[in-house]
């Protein structure tokens, strides 16, 4: 698919975020990106496919190298628009992450999202749902340590 | 589990719009009865921005389905719930490699080529419209196919009939819609035909729906 990422693994490769964290949930199942129940865990996909279908595609760098100087705006437009939604979506869904208090595969979704917001200088006052849960998330060691700020290809201009 | 007393689901569907394509063939697929209420994308201004359907669905967009006392959006969120209550028959195999694949195919096409050819989109795309679209498809059409001469059997992933092939159909069909030259993907062309020969794609396809407008009625 000419795309990021692969996950080479057990003797396959898989593209595709979420059916790679699918895969892994359903192979490592500890600990739990996805809630027991039927219902919370349509909750935790519905967020998770709102941002992976409704918004990162919209303003990923095929269609962002299409727009040319148009770019911020409409990527700004994108996230906005998503971001709307996702607020009113959360206000209904979440605890101390997305879905109740247990991080998943939601809050995996989340938090590059914000980080492509702030990139692109969209005003998040409007979601103080989506801002809380941000800053939660960002306390905890695995999106610290995966955070673009400290991978093996970060820039050393860009290096936390 | 479920109490028949449960009032039937609701799906809010437009006849055309693919995501909604992919829920009906699931709902028929498994044999869940449900009510259909019609949301025309074009009519108003667009129905699913009124404020009714926005205290429904606050992602303003189609399918929701109304279903066991909750609402839900997004196709695959709204299938991975149909098939964790209502497991027969199942829309995805057992081994978690095969699921994978079912899921990779699927996510393929609802994340990396349907919405960069979605209403909205397309809208601001003006008269490049139609090239706009092609583009994507083609772009995500050369992919699949190279992905399907691996997983495929009869179907999508081997010869079970399974999640990604609910969302292979109402692509081709946006494919050809917009036009595009299917003769480079013989691997998908093979299984969509395949498929509408199945009774549930059929009853769920676009032509046949309450909403269809007459013109293209079947």
């Amino acid at each position: 698919m000419q795309q990021v990422p692969a996950l080479k693994i057990d003797g396959i490769t898989l593209s595709q975020s979420l059916a790679i964290i699918h895969y892994l949930e359903e192979t490592r199942p500890n600990p739990k990106l996805l809630p027991q129940g039927p219902k919370k865990r349509a909750q935790v996909r519905m967020i998770s496919d709102h941002i992976v279908s409704g918004i990162q595609p919209l303003q990923n760098l095929s269609i962002l190298q299409r727009m040319g100087e148009k770019k911020m705006e409409w990527a700004q437009q994108c996230i906005t628009s998503g971001f709307q939604a996702l607020e009113q979506i959360l206000q209904h869904t979440a605890g101390r992450y997305c879905v109740g208090d247990e991080v998943s595969m939601a809050d995996l979704c989340l938090v590059p999202q914000v980080f492509n917001a702030e990139r692109y200088k969209v005003d998040l006052s409007p979601y103080p749902t989506i801002t809380r849960i941000n800053k939660a998330l960002l306390e905890l060691e695995a999106f610290k340590a995966s955070h673009p700020s400290r991978q093996p290809d970060t820039p050393a201009e860009l290096r936390a | 589990m479920l109490n028949s007393m449960d009032s039937k689901p609701i799906l809010y569907s437009y006849f055309r719009s693919s995501c909604s394509w992919r829920v009906r063939i699931a709902l028929a697929l498994k044999g869940i009865a449900y009510d259909q209420v019609p949301v025309n994308l074009l009519k108003d201004g667009g129905q699913q921005f009124s404020a009714e359907f926005k205290a429904l669905n606050p992602m303003q967009q189609v399918p929701a389905l109304k279903i066991d006392g909750i609402t839900l959006s997004q196709s695959l969120a709204i299938i991975h719930y149909l098939e964790e209550t209502r497991p027969n028959p199942k829309l995805l195999p057992q081994g978690p490699k095969k699921r994978a694949q079912v899921r990779m195919i699927s996510d393929h096409i609802v994340s990396g080529i349907q919405p960069l050819q979605n209403l909205s989109i397309l809208q601001r795309m003006g008269e490049k419209k139609m090239e706009w679209a092609q583009q994507c498809i083609t772009s995500g059409f050369q992919a699949l196919e190279q992905i399907l001469q691996h997983t495929a059997g009869r179907y999508c992933v081997g010869d079970e009939v399974s999640m990604a092939d609910l969302c292979l159909v109402p692509q081709v069909f946006n494919a050809e819609r917009y036009k595009v030259d299917l003769s480079p993907y013989p691997t998908i062309t093979r299984i969509n035909k395949a498929l509408l020969e199945l009774e549930a794609f059929k009853a769920s396809h676009p032509s046949r729906q309450p909403d269809t407008p007459a013109e293209l009625r079947a």
